[in-house]
């Protein structure tokens, strides 16, 4: 089986579907001759054609708008935002628009649209190529949101947003796309090729929308987590020895609320994790539901781990990063509780 | 050396000599605002039949003046002149001038609901008829239309049941829509008319992916889209030219300039400096500026841009000139705003008026018939009125189950909706 990096992965993963459904487009901006500039894309133009993946003018609200018109029409387009930080110039076409065409319409039109877009922080980008705006999309009745952890799960989750009837917000952990980055800043960059979920399928499979992942069991604490948090988790569990459950949720929307609380129920203390800032937050979220339906085997108030509440510095970058260090003692901490 | 030391110099005496000016901005202002004399002063007319029609094929740099200037063809007496007059058939006007009335008794009945407390809200379209109507008309029945919410001629013209727009205003059991939109936001896969947002513009770019979808596939329908003179000024306009223009898409770009957004005059959006359809030229889109009152030249103008599209030129910007003869709607008061009777001085008339006395001066229409079709019109409203009303009116309780305004958030629903479902009791 091939290794694949979790660029490489989304890119078979758009390979995949624009051989298998003739509806599949792939556009924005960089992304058709050039491949775009994560090289999500590379190749596609060049195989499947010009009319197949294409470049778009610098205007996302456009790339959006278009998009669903396609869709309505009856196309399955999958739109690349360059970076999420670039995706608000869109938010009236996403909330008002994409979220909302089937009900209004009581299902007369649809936006089978998929819009790819590079999330998160890590790379230095500073506030305008760093943001985690997630909870601003679960907040929007009518849009579900995928945020994958690994390449294969990436691939796996793309085909079936694609193949996905409603619109999908589908974050990409930029930080991600070359390695499984866990928050320790020092020492050698870990590639893809040493962990094994690098092993992704050249064809065609699913990755269910709504299903979370158990990626460490444990005894102690339930981790809640996605995209690169998942592996900053895991190494907090490492290095602290404790023996935590770590769950990646791979879709915020719609959420897999029954292995949360299987979980809980088990670990009776719960730790919610997120890079984006915390004020409104999906953790706020997460830490609802698990108090409302696992509040009787709690053992210890639930922690929520978050970037500040402070646009992303750019010399700051490792103080605003919720780290492993964060984590563990947040984990710590309910152990105390 | 010498001479920039010079220049400099000279400079310093300017200023010396010439003390800063304060600098001013400019606040546009109506022509007449509520108690001043009407004045269309300022209107860029052309004379009926002055227009030149170039060839469909003719490339847009060529007719750069066309956005400048006026499309008519019907003159003052009731002719059709120039080489715009269209090659349509008397049927279809009749059918057209019939789709008018319609709309108009249609919108007169809707708004008396309104106002008896039987709907929420209602838009009119009083003085834009021609606009839906001829547009619809001078499309293929299965070319998809982005309307913004006063377009209701396009389902009118396309023959769309009464019935059901009632339903829809009535939020009753009859609504197509189960009573998720405001009153008169339709929807009609069926009919080529995509359902009207409510937020302004947004479906004129999503008109050029459509339409950018059915190149795509090699398709042979195209999509047109309609916005305000106001709403020009959002970014959506601007992504659709654009698009519209890098991809030649197969779509007729509308700009319904009906002289007001709400309270404000189209100055402010800049009307008053270029024309709408001037906004075309710097994206390369051939644009035309038609008096979107005479059913002919809508008809033309519409009939070109399709051909057009369909013939893989690409898109067209009309900018439709007309005027808003009623307030934006049932909330509004323009009283309060303009000079009362700015709509019955409109220098280019009344749309319906126009066709009838063309259809009558060409011997294929009457008075008497024009009376009798007036009251069939009213009388079939009102028929079909009695008909919904049955079936109750907003706020009488007579809506779907409410159990229904779970569904359709997305294809399937999932758990966190059943659970508020039941939770809200239904």
């Amino acid at each position: 089986m091939p290794t694949m990096n979790m660029i490489q992965a989304v890119n078979s993963a758009m390979s995949v579907m624009l051989a298998r459904d003739p509806n599949v487009v792939v556009f924005g901006e960089d992304v058709g001759y050039f491949g775009g500039v994560f090289r999500a894309t590379e190749g596609l133009q060049r195989t499947y054609g010009k009319t197949r993946c294409f470049d778009t003018p610098i205007a996302e609200g456009g790339i959006v708008g278009a998009a669903i018109g396609m869709g309505a029409y009856g196309m399955r387009p999958v739109v690349e935002i360059q970076f999420a930080d670039y995706i608000y110039p869109a938010f009236d076409q996403i909330v008002s628009e994409a979220a909302r065409i089937r009900y209004r319409s009581a299902g007369e039109f649809s936006v089978p649209m998929t819009i790819r877009t590079p999330y998160g922080g890590g790379i230095f980008g500073g506030q305008t190529h760093s943001q985690s705006p997630e909870g601003l999309f679960t907040h929007v009745a009518g849009l579900k949101v995928v945020v994958p952890s690994t390449p294969y799960d990436a691939k796996g989750l793309l085909i079936s947003a694609i193949e996905d009837d409603d619109p999908v917000i589908f974050l990409e952990p930029k930080r991600l796309y070359t390695g499984p980055f866990e928050g320790h800043t020092e020492g050698a960059v870990r590639p893809w090729s040493v962990h094994p979920a690098s092993e992704v399928p050249e064809d065609h499979y699913r990755i269910p929308l709504g299903q979370a992942a158990v990626v460490r069991e444990g005894e102690d604490v339930t981790v809640l987590a996605y995209g690169t948090m998942v592996h900053v988790a895991l190494a907090a569990a490492r290095d602290s020895g404790i023996n935590a459950e770590v769950i990646d949720l791979r879709t915020l929307v719609p959420l897999d609320i029954e292995t949360i609380v299987r979980s809980v129920n088990k670990t009776g203390r719960c730790v919610v994790v997120h890079e984006a800032t915390r004020t409104s937050g999906y953790g706020a979220e997460l830490t609802t539901l698990v108090q409302q339906q696992c509040f009787f085997d709690l053992e210890a108030p639930i922690e929520r781990v978050t970037g500040y509440d402070i646009p992303y510095p750019h010399a700051f970058e490792w103080q605003y990063f919720p780290g492993p260090a964060r984590v563990a003692e947040a984990m710590r901490q309910t152990l105390r509780g | 050396m010498l001479d920039s030391r010079r220049r400099a110099d000279n400079r310093a005496l300017l200023v010396q000599e010439s003390e800063p000016r304060a600098l001013e901005l400019r606040i546009p202002e109506a022509p007449a605002r509520p108690g001043e004399p009407v004045d269309f002063s300022r209107l860029k007319l052309a004379d009926p039949g002055a227009v030149r029609r170039p060839e469909v094929d003719a490339p847009a740099e060529s007719m750069r003046d066309l956005a400048y200037s006026l499309i008519r063809v019907l003159d003052d007496k009731d002719e059709a002149v120039g080489p715009w007059a269209p090659e349509v058939s008397i049927a279809t006007l009749k059918a057209g001038l019939r789709a008018m009335m319609l709309t108009r008794a249609y919108d007169d009945r809707m708004y008396r609901a309104q106002r008896q407390g039987k709907t929420s809200f209602y838009i009119k379209c009083t003085g834009e008829e021609a606009i839906a109507v001829a547009q619809a008309l001078a499309l293929d029945s299965g070319d998809m239309c982005f309307p913004s919410y006063r377009q209701q001629g396009l389902l009118i013209a396309r023959n769309y049941p009464l019935l059901k727009m009632m339903g829809q205003v009535y939020s009753n059991t009859l609504d197509p829509l189960k009573g998720r939109q405001m009153p008169i936001m339709y929807s009609s896969r069926e009919y080529g008319f995509f359902t009207v947002s409510g937020n302004l513009g947004t479906q004129i770019i999503q008109a050029v992916g459509w339409a950018m979808g059915s190149a795509l596939r090699g398709d042979t329908k195209i999509a047109a889209s309609w916005i305000g003179d106001g709403t020009t000024a959002e970014g959506d306009f601007h992504y659709a030219l654009t698009f519209a223009s890098v991809y030649r898409a197969p779509v007729i770009l509308n700009v319904v300039n009906n002289q007001w957004a709400i309270s404000s005059f189209q100055g402010i959006a800049g009307g008053d400096q270029a024309p709408f359809a001037a906004r075309g030229v710097g994206y390369g889109l051939p644009s035309l500026r038609v008096d979107g009152n005479d059913f002919l030249a809508v008809y033309a103008a519409t009939q070109w841009a399709a051909q057009r599209a369909r013939s893989n030129h690409g898109a067209t910007l009309i900018e439709l000139f007309t005027y808003r003869a009623e307030g934006h709607s049932t909330s509004d008061d323009p009283t309060r705003y303009r000079a009362a009777d700015e709509a019955s001085k409109w220098p280019l008339g009344d749309p319906i008026l126009r066709l009838k006395q063309y259809l009558i001066k060409r011997g294929e229409w009457t008075e008497e018939q024009h009376e009798a079709q007036q009251n069939e019109v009213t009388q079939e409203v009102r028929t079909v009125q009695r008909e919904a009303e049955a079936s109750g009116v907003h706020g009488a309780n007579n809506t779907h189950s409410p159990k229904t305004m779970f569904e359709d958030v997305f294809k399937e629903m999932d758990w966190r909706l059943r659970r508020q479902r039941q939770e809200a009791g239904f």
